[in-house]
């Protein structure tokens, strides 16, 4: 393995002096001159049409400066959402919003808008609009197939099965694929699980909620908005407010978490920025934990039937799914598709087919979640798989290694006729090493004792998810004080990517960290494109951009001392903030002050033709500021990137009350090259704890008569607490840190693979706690699941496949 | 004159300033005024007289050590006032419910939810928030200089509250246990749910108290 200086080392993160202090600003902190405050009008009911609006007494109300309505926006294509509506298609769907001079006028203005509702039929159930003559979500159907809204009902299934708790197959879906003759496949199988699963929608949550403040000066919009992503925010939300990108400038150095919710511009900001417009002031929007219940998004549930065939080793042959998605009432998530993708990476049948559906509901909007579709997949598969390995005898982590991907495995829908293949997975490996130092066999023998009326269950589960991508430019400066500007557009909501990948510049040019500035999460500062902060990308996307520019860098300091020097440029060296041969020495002031004379590509007047635009537009205002480097990253790419994580949960469950404890939490992840341990492990165990909520209790639960929330707050849709996890010793964590062998330094993404794994190991542990042959088919497991299955005479509270119970 | 006015009218002499001169310091001090009509309403074109029976809102405040005037409604929370009128925006809102903890300060050096305490209640008390930690001359208190070493913390929108609830639990039980950490810190979300690094991190704040800061 490579020796690096910086890679592989903890370090102070440029923006953690700020966080501890309270200086750090994120959206809400920010105050303009004159700001004004808005509040929402919410739509009361699921699913209804704008009968009549006057706004007049509204408006005419002393303090009150703005009224935006949906007929202010340029309408959206179905079935994407405008941000403000005149037939909302979930309780919380915003109607108009209104600007005032304080909050509480705004908010007594929302009072005074003289409204009627028209309300038309709802369902919250996707199965429900799948019923003949049921209605749709949407008035313009039910569905998408291909690119069109359509609907789709299921008249020639048994419907009765499904009333008994067994999905039925045979329904229409808009989406299929299949690799080899799952028939065939099952016809190997020595064992073939057959089982109906349902995994519950989950709101993201994140502690800031996703307020905005906006005002617009000389034509330019200045937005301060919550957000995952910079560079990649820029041009959907300049789009919306209908600027050209170079008149919007985003700060967003700072965001309070967002899982997915907020990869790039949320809608939400949007009605900020045009109600800022039309009041001619600026705006802050605050949005309450409610509302960001309501339109903060969430991971779709799935309903499925899914039939495994397994060999009497326990290797899998043949995988058949069939997917129902909630689909919410907007938008397109394919959450379903890559469930199917994962299952695919996982298992690695031979034989597989995926058929599925997204059904539109009048539930809150859905949106990618900390690896989406492969937390369902992992809560949804892993159980079965747990399964397979009691029924065949097996130990239950050997069962999850033998059929684990390995190299550059093949897997997932195929595209042309061929299925992809990822660029490496050690995750035999990782496993390995995990089941050693976590003592597999140790806590094995611990199933099952029984204390008090407590008994333990351990469980392990496997994940995979997406971790990087390719083809993303990198940008620095090397000014004339000798400091190295690292400019990058990926946003900063604590995943410390936007730093950490920053760090390969440096390792590249031998230079200590002291030397390097950071320069991110404000438009106006110059950010180079970056890849969408969202399925773990940047970390690999980014270490490859920042090499090469770091690469880059060095190649032209060489040159410049050359020129300076004489003879060729191989043969100067550079490190430690100098670029030298022999007693011949510059620094990187002495090279950055000769790069501005120099010209051409060296001071960023001459720039490469294959970056983006926007890095382009960057590097171009850069100009003459010293060394300017901007490049794309052209390596060479082995596949997809995926990483894993083996999750091992241990378990307390009270056979009395239902009560599950959890004692202890270990996982291992395989990310290839570790960049930064102390972020990583950070990740590894916050999204296991966010599984721990998959696992352990997190749902909607909403009134089926009226369509309306019961649980939209912490109380009653309770993330989990520094109670509800591991808390009188350190979780466990363990890595083989084995590069990508495809990327230079190999840094895979981390965020995405730690919720799955803790989901699906907290769930066979609860299993495995209650006997060999207890199995659940529904995630999260509830209390009442829990003593139901230890009372075969009692009746289940509902249906297992029924949403939002 | 109702009883609660005639209190709070004690509280301004006693610390002696006379009704008239705290009202025109409140005046001349442009940040507490213009700061006044951000959310909650100033009552437009009320002077800012009161009426009969109404409470008090020129007030002052000890935050972080010094003393602040400040315009506040009777039904103002501290958290509100803390960052909409005092530009101290490092306590957050996460739920503005007493569900998160995001706003937790000190009072008396005793933690509290900021959203759910009314400004108005801590006047003649000690408010301690995220800003005042830190010494003048940089040097960060423990508990931060922990939460450094041990990166803690992610998109740190919890961090504040709970790192003044830490602050808390090292003056009150510094020999405390990973487990009672997470007692005392229970009442405090963090949505990134990195709770295992928050206790790693309680661990070190608690060893640096007894010990000193050894980064």
């Amino acid at each position: 393995m490579a020796e690096y200086k910086l890679i592989g080392k903890d370090y102070i993160t440029p923006d953690m002096l700020a966080k501890v202090t309270g200086r750090s600003k994120y959206a809400e902190d920010f105050r303009a001159e004159g700001m004004l405050f808005a509040k929402l009008l919410l739509s009361p009911m699921p699913h209804a049409r704008v009968r009549r609006l006057d706004t007049s007494a509204a408006m005419a109300m002393p303090g009150v400066e703005a009224i935006l309505t949906a007929d202010d926006l340029p309408e959206a294509e179905a079935p994407q959402e405008a941000g403000l509506t005149n037939e909302p298609l979930y309780e919380g769907d915003p109607i108009l919003a209104i600007a005032a001079v304080d909050e509480e006028t705004a908010a007594e203005a929302i009072e005074a808008v003289e409204i009627d509702f028209e309300p038309l039929p709802f369902v919250l159930d996707p199965m429900d609009s799948l019923r003949p003559d049921s209605p749709n979500a949407r008035l313009d159907g039910n569905t998408m197939a291909g690119r069109d809204l359509s609907t789709i009902k299921w008249n020639d299934v048994d419907w009765n099965e499904f009333d008994r708790g067994v999905m039925p197959l045979g329904g229409e879906v808009t989406d299929e694929w299949q690799v080899g003759d799952v028939e065939a496949g099952f016809a190997e199988a020595d064992l073939v699980l057959d089982e109906s699963v349902f995994s519950a929608s989950l709101s993201h949550q994140p502690l800031e909620t996703r307020s905005a403040m906006a005002y617009w000066q000389n034509g330019k919009c200045y937005m301060h908005c919550s957000t995952q992503s910079t560079a990649r925010t820029e041009g959907g939300m300049a789009r919306w407010i209908g600027v050209d990108p170079e008149d919007l400038v985003l700060i967003t150095e700072y965001c309070g978490g967002g899982f997915g919710s907020k990869i790039s511009a949320n809608i939400q900001a949007r009605v900020t920025a045009l109600l800022s417009k039309k009041a001619g002031k600026a705006v802050m929007h605050r949005v309450t934990r409610q509302e960001e219940n309501f339109f903060g998004r969430a991971r779709p549930g799935i309903q499925a039937r899914a039939k495994f065939g397994f060999k009497s080793d326990g290797s899998i042959v043949a995988i058949d799914l069939l997917h129902v998605q909630d689909g919410g009432p907007y938008g397109r998530s394919g959450d379903f598709m890559s469930a199917a993708d994962q299952a695919s990476l996982m298992y690695q049948p031979d034989h597989m087919r995926m058929r599925g559906i997204t059904v539109y509901t009048n539930t809150p909007p859905k949106g990618a979640q900390r690896a989406p579709g492969g937390v369902q997949a992992v809560a949804m598969f892993a159980p079965i798989v747990d399964k397979a390995a009691k029924q065949l005898g097996l130990d239950r982590l050997e069962i999850i290694r033998m059929n684990a991907p390995e190299g550059q495995a093949i897997f997932g829908r195929p595209r042309q006729g061929q299925q992809g293949n990822v660029s490496s997975a050690f995750a035999k490996e990782a496993i390995d090493k995990a089941r050693d130092e976590f003592d597999w066999d140790g806590m094995q023998a611990r199933s099952k004792q029984r204390n008090g009326t407590k008994v333990t269950g351990v469980g392990a589960a496997l994940s995979s998810y997406s971790a990087g991508t390719s083809g993303i430019d990198g940008l620095l400066v090397i000014r004339p004080d000798g400091q190295v500007e690292i400019h990058t557009g990926v946003g900063n909501l604590g995943t410390e990517s936007f730093s950490d990948t920053s760090r390969a510049a440096m390792e590249a040019l031998d230079t200590p960290w002291e030397q390097a500035e950071v320069v991110w999460g404000d438009t106006s500062k110059h950010l180079p494109w970056s890849c969408i902060q969202g399925g773990s990308m940047t970390t690999h996307a980014h270490t490859r951009s920042n090499w090469a520019a770091g690469l880059e860098a060095k190649k032209r300091l060489q040159e410049i001392a050359a020129d300076r020097f004489g003879g060729s440029s191989d043969s100067f060296q550079v490190a430690d903030g100098r670029v030298y041969r022999g007693g011949q020495s510059l620094s990187f002031a002495q090279a950055a002050e000769r790069a501005i004379e120099m010209g051409g590509v060296y001071d960023g007047s001459e720039l490469p033709e294959d970056i983006n635009e926007m890095t382009t537009r960057s590097a171009t205002a850069l100009q003459g500021r010293g060394l300017v480097v901007a490049i794309k990253d052209n390596y060479e790419t082995g596949g997809r990137n995926m990483s894993y994580v083996i999750g091992f949960a241990e378990v307390e469950v009270d056979v009395e009350t239902g009560a599950v404890k959890l004692v202890d939490y270990k996982a291992s992840a395989e990310v290839g090259t570790i960049l930064h341990p102390q972020n990583l492990i950070a990740q590894v165990h916050g999204g296991g704890v966010q599984g721990f909520g998959v696992a352990l209790g997190q749902k909607w639960v909403m009134d089926p008569q009226w369509g309306l929330h019961v649980a939209k707050r912490f109380y009653s849709n309770r993330p989990p607490t520094i109670l509800d996890v591991p808390h009188e010793k350190e979780m466990g964590f363990s890595s083989p840190n084995l590069p990508d062998p495809f990327s230079p330094i190999g840094a895979r993404g981390v965020g995405e693979p730690p919720v799955g794994a803790a989901a699906g190991a907290v769930l066979n542990a609860i299993a495995d706690a209650l006997g060999d042959d207890v199995y659940f088919n529904r995630s999260p497991i509830m209390r009442d699941m829990i003593l139901t299955k230890l009372s075969p005479e009692l009746d289940e509270a509902h249906n297992p496949l029924s949403a939002h119970v | 004159m109702g009883d609660v006015e005639h209190t709070q009218l004690q509280v301004v002499e006693e610390s002696g300033v006379s009704r008239r001169s705290f009202i025109k310091g409140v005046i001349a001090s442009g940040a507490a005024v213009s700061a006044s009509n951000y959310v909650l309403r100033n009552g437009h074109g009320v002077a800012l007289a009161q009426a009969p029976g109404a409470v008090e809102r020129l007030v002052t405040l000890t935050v972080n050590g010094q003393q602040r005037r400040v315009d506040v409604m009777p039904q103002e929370t501290l958290a509100m006032t803390l960052r909409y009128k005092l530009g101290l925006t490092g306590t957050k809102i996460g739920c503005d419910r007493a569900e998160c903890g995001a706003c937790t300060v000190l009072i008396d050096g005793v933690s509290h939810y900021g959203c759910s305490t009314l400004t108005h209640q801590v006047r003649g008390r000690e408010v301690m928030t995220i800003e005042g930690l830190e010494s003048a001359d940089g040097t960060l208190h423990p508990v931060q200089q922990a939460v450094v070493d041990k990166q803690g913390f992610q998109c740190a929108f919890c961090m504040s509250g709970f790192v003044m609830n830490m602050v808390e639990l090292t003056t009150e039980n510094p020999n405390a246990t990973r487990k009672e950490a997470a007692q005392h810190l229970s009442g405090n979300i963090c949505r990134c749910a990195d709770y295992n690094r928050i206790l790693t991190v309680a661990e070190t704040a608690l060893e640096y108290t007894r010990n000193g800061v050894r980064s």
